[in-house]
């Protein structure tokens, strides 16, 4: 190829010279540019190539400054200087005369200037301001040709503020009767809502009717910003779809004129462009969805040409296809397509197979199987890309069983790959299955080991933070913790004693830690000798300051022992007197340590319990020094957010940080205490997904065939009974199916693979498969996840409130499952709390309307377990209007409750002879539980005894005392207790069991549990704002979240802490401005206290609380409340 | 939607470049070296879709130049690839079998016909006649032109 350019270009000089003979002035102009060419084509060094160009420029800037030079002449000489630019020299000086041109030229000048500009400048470039006359001239202009370059140049850059001087002129061509200039038009206002969306939003009627426009072009335009308005609220514009269904019918019928069809395919940028829109519309709307179902069912059907282009509108479709409401028939068809795709031998149709697929898999996990020969194929593919992809595709796949297979195809990946970005996502993932899905502790730790090492300095910081809190919180049993740890200290321990030189820094920060503080857990392991480790690491040239200090942390927690003394001294020797100084600290510090072994066993308590260091986080200690030096004139201290507001107020430089680095909190012990960071893991948000979809996927597998079974790759098929299978998955079931080889479906002819490609495969495709219908129902929580977290570490590292649900089920802790449950009973129950009081004031006594009605108590029923000797239940008991259920046993409350506001009477549990019904009744500080036991059977109940098993979270005191033992027929019981939370949780569960004796009958025994929230427990705290003040800065635990705003015109603040007033008991000490501070306590407890303020759309919110856990489960919910706002 | 497209030859020499959203001049030159080094650097038989940073990198050869698009990340990858087949086919309808060289030397009418089809990063106009006749019309003042375009050279639909 080369010397076929090489042949043209020897053929040039001929060309040219002619040009230069013609002389004439048409011709100079390109000899000029065409000799300015051919030099450069000639050069054989860059030096020259240098050379050759600044003597053009120089050239160029003395005919620009000629006053002789003519527009025409201008014009060659700004391709030239254009030319200039794009091989990389600066010609700034020739871009005035670009706008000059662009000002004064005729039509075919001003373009070339046009040109210039747009090449030359950017959008925040000041030269732009002296265009705005000339463009504002030209879109005003008579001449089609102006004003369509008018409106080019502005959509490609256009100073910001300056957009309000044009709007109505480019509004106005909306109207025009061109076709091309509306377009043009549309596609700049699209650009304008593109960079300031503010500046536009009075016309969206116009944008209307741009999309009912005559001429399809200028439909097509409006299009790209009804996709960008949909995608932000899809509510809005619902009443669309029929129009975009039309349309996107009248494309594939082949309506649209010839001049629309690519290809012979009509129009396939609009169909795109449709689909899009109505991928959007119709996610999670089945009514929405239902309109679409025929339209891309035909667009399917229609794209059948053999062109990328109708693959293009197929891969689409398939997208819009998974992401509306599902309808089976059409993911079927889809799967096909997806199918058609993976199996093509063309490169880059596989490489989007496996981007669907991916895609895909996060709702059917199931859809993988069909494919596994060719997953395997394309993991041992030359092109990087399609490897990569098809890792992507795993790491959706990825569960218990298949962990460590996919996490070994990922790292060997890594050892490859030379991109940081993709390594950064990549390790990133690493990690994050690594922890979900770890087989056992040495397998954990050796991953982890590999993506620190090939992770490097580059990756995402809450990584190795992440992995120090897991090791530093522990989980569920104290000696897996042990082991972990163990596991962590040895492996590092052998890492320095190799060659600690090439680990990259982070991971050294992490073994110093991680030495400092477990090592001390083998016993036969001398702290002498992970000093020395340590002191090497020192040593080493590369190492940075920042991981210096980390080692000299890890070494104040090992110092012990005259040996280590004399090592530590020669350390603190060389640092004391160190440039840096955190280095120079941390050496003072250790050599004081040292020394002092009383005040180190102080300083350095060994944290063999999980229990948290209390740490004085606010230096209330401090609080005499800081009223001193404010007496002496010193500024009052502003905390770091205000700070940072402040300064962007200013529009000053951003000071947000770059990374976070903990060294000192993390060494410092107060683990609890600290910041977490709030660096979200890139990947971390996809791992919420499949949980978050799960709900409506159950049906999708309606009609997939599958082709695999779990054990990975099987000879033989089977159709599996779709709609059993899905309901009811059994692993008993499955494998009993998976026996019956015996199927009579026909076989689809495989490849033989090789051994040990049946081996990947079945290694990779383990755990998909039949059972994988209950991971369906939620990935995360089906799968047993070795380290789970406590939820202390996660409620305060959900950054967010869309992280909300995420942190809502680890806050649940106790039982994931039962969540589902909360919202309906959450909803209920304060509303309820608030209106009986009028009820019970007007009618003391006992009112019909007080039973609750079947359907409101519906929500109430909590799950019913089963007594021990209990008959079976009957369903819906209470709904029966025959029976004497329930009878009114408001009558029955003691008197001295009546008149008191109470929950409804709920009932808890029921049998033929027995029903238990709760209520509780708050008041200033009080909680109470009334326990209604009432006797449906004529016969009388013998040897009552209710007994209430409390958790750790509650205190539980009995108020009634003598409770009968006998209950007489249709008699009722009421039992009293009152309810103190001593830990606060989000909620918990009491569960009790009422034992009875029925006459000659055998002892019987039924079990309840009734759930009580946390808002229960919350009393408003009324303090002064001083008072706030004072108790504000004596707390020790906070958390920072931004909650959601509710929307209000006027005071969105007061709005949002009304929202607040209404389900939970708060007392707003003070409003000033955009901030407010509230403040509450738990019954009988530890006060909290928050400190919000208005930060763009949403509510930045502190708590404080002398209580660890109250901020974080206050703020749970603070959200929920807000949610259902 | 796109965030720029660039033109570029085997050797690694820029031959067009265009930015569909603000970027500062520095960040301009490293997209060019990146985009340069790493699709210079794909092999044969591999597919023309890369990553870079966030965005979806379509490239694709035409004789001896390299076209490449930065796609933002919901766009269709082979959408893309059809946005360079047309771009291609429209300096073909103009310059007639085009070929590197007419790109060269007429960089300005390339980035002309490039403003006809495609406008903020998003596309324009399919249709080769409508651009044409665009193109024609802002033209018609042009001077014939000289012989550049006559001359002998692989075309870009020569290749495969």
């Amino acid at each position: 190829m080369s010397d076929v350019v090489e042949k043209t270009l020897t053929a040039l000089p001929s060309l040219l010279s002619l040009d230069s003979q013609s002389g004439s002035g048409k011709l100079s102009s390109t000899s000029k540019l065409g000799s300015l060419i051919r030099g450069i084509t000639e050069l054989t060094s860059k030096h020259e190539e240098e050379k050759l160009i600044k003597r053009e420029l120089v050239a160029i800037k003395e005919q620009v400054s000629s006053p002789n030079t003519t527009m025409r002449q201008m014009k060659e000489i700004m391709v030239r200087a254009i030319y200039c630019e794009m091989l990389g020299y600066e010609a700034s000086f020739t871009y005035i005369h670009a706008i000059k041109l662009a000002q004064q030229g005729s039509v075919l000048e001003k373009r070339v200037g046009y040109l210039g500009v747009s090449l030359f400048l950017n959008e925040s470039h000041e030269l732009l301001l002296l265009l705005v006359n000339t463009v504002l001239r030209d879109l005003q202009s008579t001449n089609l040709i102006e004003v369509c370059m008018a409106l080019t140049v502005v959509s490609q850059m256009f100073p910001k503020d300056m957009i309000p001087a044009i709007l109505p002129l480019v509004e106005d061509k909306l109207a025009h009767p061109k076709e091309i200039i509306r377009r043009k038009a549309v596609l700049a206002l699209y650009k304008f809502y593109l960079i300031a969306p503010n500046q536009v939003q009075h016309i969206h009627s116009k944008f209307r009717k741009a999309l009912c426009d005559k001429d399809p072009g200028v439909m097509t335009a409006s299009l790209h910003i009804y996709l960008l308005m949909i995608k932000e609220s899809p509510d809005v514009y619902k009443d669309l779809t029929g129009s975009f269904v039309t349309i996107l019918k009248q494309v594939i019928g082949g309506k649209l004129p010839m001049d629309f069809n690519y290809h012979s395919v009509p129009a396939p940028w609009l169909q795109i462009q449709l689909l899009k829109i109505l991928a959007l519309l119709g996610k999670d709307d089945q009514s929405t969805s239902e309109i679409m179902y025929d339209v891309l069912d035909e667009c399917l059907r229609r794209a059948e040409m053999n062109h990328n282009i109708t693959y293009a509108i197929l891969y689409e479709c398939v997208r819009a296809i998974y992401t509306i409401h599902p309808k089976s028939e059409l993911l079927e068809k889809a799967v096909k397509c997806i199918g058609n795709f993976v199996l093509s031998p063309k490169i880059n149709l596989k490489y989007l197979g496996l981007k669907a697929l991916t895609f895909v898999v996060q709702q059917d996990a199931n859809l993988a199987l069909q494919h596994q020969v060719t997953i395997i194929e394309c993991l041992d593919h030359s092109d990087l890309m399609i490897k990569r992809e098809t890792l992507e595709l795993l790491f959706r796949i990825t569960n218990g069983q298949n962990v460590t297979v996919i996490v070994e195809k990922m790292l060997e990946f890594l050892r490859f790959s030379n991109d940081d970005y993709s390594t950064i996502d990549l390790v990133g993932k690493v990690a994050e299955v690594a922890e979900k899905y770890a087989p056992d502790n040495g397998w954990f730790i050796q991953t982890m080991n590999a993506v620190f090492s090939l992770g490097g300095d580059t990756m995402q910081a809450d990584i190795p933070n992440s992995f120090l809190r897991l090791l530093s919180e522990g989980f569920d049993s104290e000696e897996e913790d042990r082991h972990l740890r163990l596991f962590a200290v040895d492996s590092y321990v052998r890492l320095l004693q190799e060659d600690p030189a090439k680990l990259p820094q982070r991971f050294l920060q992490v073994i110093s830690w991680v030495l400092g503080e477990y090592s001390h857990l083998r016993d036969d392991l001398e702290a002498t000798t992970v000093t020395r480790l340590l002191a090497r690491l020192l040593d080493l040239n590369h190492t940075s300051n920042e991981t210096r200090s980390w080692v000299l942390t890890a070494m104040m927690k090992l110092c012990e022992g005259p040996a280590c003394a004399a090592l530590v001294q020669q350390v603190c020797d060389r640092y004391t007197g160190s440039l840096d100084t955190v280095l120079r600290q941390k050496a003072q510090e250790l050599q004081h340590l040292s020394q002092d072994a009383e005040l180190r066993s102080r300083v350095m308590t060994r944290r063999c319990t999980l229990e948290p260091l209390e740490v004085d986080s606010s230096l209330s200690f401090l609080d005499g020094f800081v009223s001193e030096a404010l007496a002496a004139g010193a500024a009052p201290y502003k905390p770091p957010h205000q700070r940072q507001e402040e300064l962007s107020q200013e529009k000053a430089l951003s000071l947000e940080p770059y990374g976070l680095s903990l060294p000192v909190s993390l060494s410092s012990c107060c683990i609890s205490d600290r910041q977490s960071p709030t660096l979200l893991s890139v990947s971390s948000g996809n791992s919420t997904d499949p949980s978050q979809r799960a709900a409506p996927t159950t049906l999708k597998l309606d009609g997939v065939k599958r082709v695999w079974g779990k054990q990975g790759y099987l000879a033989q098929k089977e159709v599996v009974e779709e709609a059993a299978q899905v309901e009811g998955p059994s692993p008993l079931l499955s494998s009993s199916q998976q026996g019956s080889a015996d199927s009579p479906q026909t076989q689809t002819p495989t490849p033989e693979p090789d051994l040990q490609r049946q081996q990947l495969a079945s290694a990779l495709f383990v755990g998909l498969g039949a059972q994988n219908a209950v991971c369906l129902m939620g990935k995360t929580d089906a799968v047993p996840q070795r380290f789970r977290r406590k939820p202390r570490g996660h409620g305060s590292s959900s950054g967010s409130v869309e992280r909300s649900s995420l942190s809502s089920h680890s806050l649940l802790g106790n039982n994931l499952l039962d969540s589902t449950n909360i919202p309906s009973d959450e909803v209920v129950s304060p509303k309820n709390t608030e209106r009986t009081p009028d009820l019970t004031a007007t009618n003391g006594t006992c009112d019909p309307e007080e039973t609750p009605s079947p359907d409101e108590t519906a929500a109430h029923v909590l799950p019913l377990t089963s007594g021990i000797g209990m008959e079976t239940m009957e369903p819906a008991t209470h709904t029966d209007p025959d029976r004497p259920r329930n009878p009114c046993l408001s009558s029955h409350l003691p008197a001295e409750l009546s008149g008191m506001a109470r929950s409804d009477i709920a009932p808890l549990c029921s049998n033929r002879s027995l029903a238990l019904s709760a209520c509780t009744v708050s008041t200033e500080d009080t909680f109470l539980l009334i326990l209604f036991v009432s006797n449906s059977s004529d016969s009388d109940v013998q040897h009552l005894l209710l007994q209430l098993t409390c958790t750790g979270e509650l205190e539980v005191s009995c108020l009634s005392d003598g409770a009968p033992e006998e209950l007489a027929g249709h008699g009722v019981a009421v039992y009293k207790y009152s309810l103190v939370m001593k830990t606060p949780s989000p909620q918990v569960e009491l569960a009790g069991v009422v034992s009875y004796e029925m006459p000659l009958g055998e002892p019987q025994a039924a079990q309840f549990s009734h759930r009580l929230y946390l808002t229960d427990f919350i009393r408003p705290l009324p303090v002064s704002t001083e008072e706030y003040g004072r108790m504000w800065l004596s707390y020790t635990h906070d958390t920072k979240q931004n909650l959601k705003l509710v929307q209000d015109d006027q005071d969105p603040l007061t709005a949002t802490l009304n929202a607040l007033k209404e389900k939970l008991q708060l007392h707003v000490v003070d409003i000033i401005g955009l901030e407010g501070i509230v403040a509450c306590r738990l019954l009988q407890g530890q006060p909290c206290l928050m400190h919000c303020r208005v930060h763009d759309n949403s509510l930045a919110v502190w708590l404080r609380s002398p209580v660890l856990e109250l901020p974080d489960c206050l703020l749970y919910h603070y959200q929920k409340a807000l949610q259902e706002h | 939607m796109m965030r720029f497209l660039l033109l570029f030859s085997r050797q690694g020499k820029l031959r067009l470049q265009k930015w569909f959203v603000t970027i500062a001049e520095r960040e301009k030159k490293k997209v060019i070296r990146d985009m340069t080094s790493m699709v210079l650097a794909r092999k044969p038989r591999s597919c023309n879709f890369l990553h870079w940073r966030d965005l979806k990198i379509v490239y694709k050869r035409y004789a001896s130049l390299y076209f490449c698009i930065g796609l933002e990340d919901q766009e269709n990858e082979l959408l893309g690839l059809e946005v360079l087949h047309r771009y291609v086919e429209l300096l073909d309808q103009y310059f007639g079998s085009v070929c590197e060289l007419d790109i060269i030397f007429n960089f300005e009418k390339a980035y002309f016909i490039l403003d006809e089809f495609l406008m903020g990063g998003e596309i324009q106009e399919t249709s080769k006649q409508i651009v044409a006749r665009a193109i024609e019309s802002s033209d018609m003042l042009q001077e014939a032109d000289s012989s550049d375009s006559d001359w002998v050279e692989v075309e870009l639909f020569g290749w495969p």
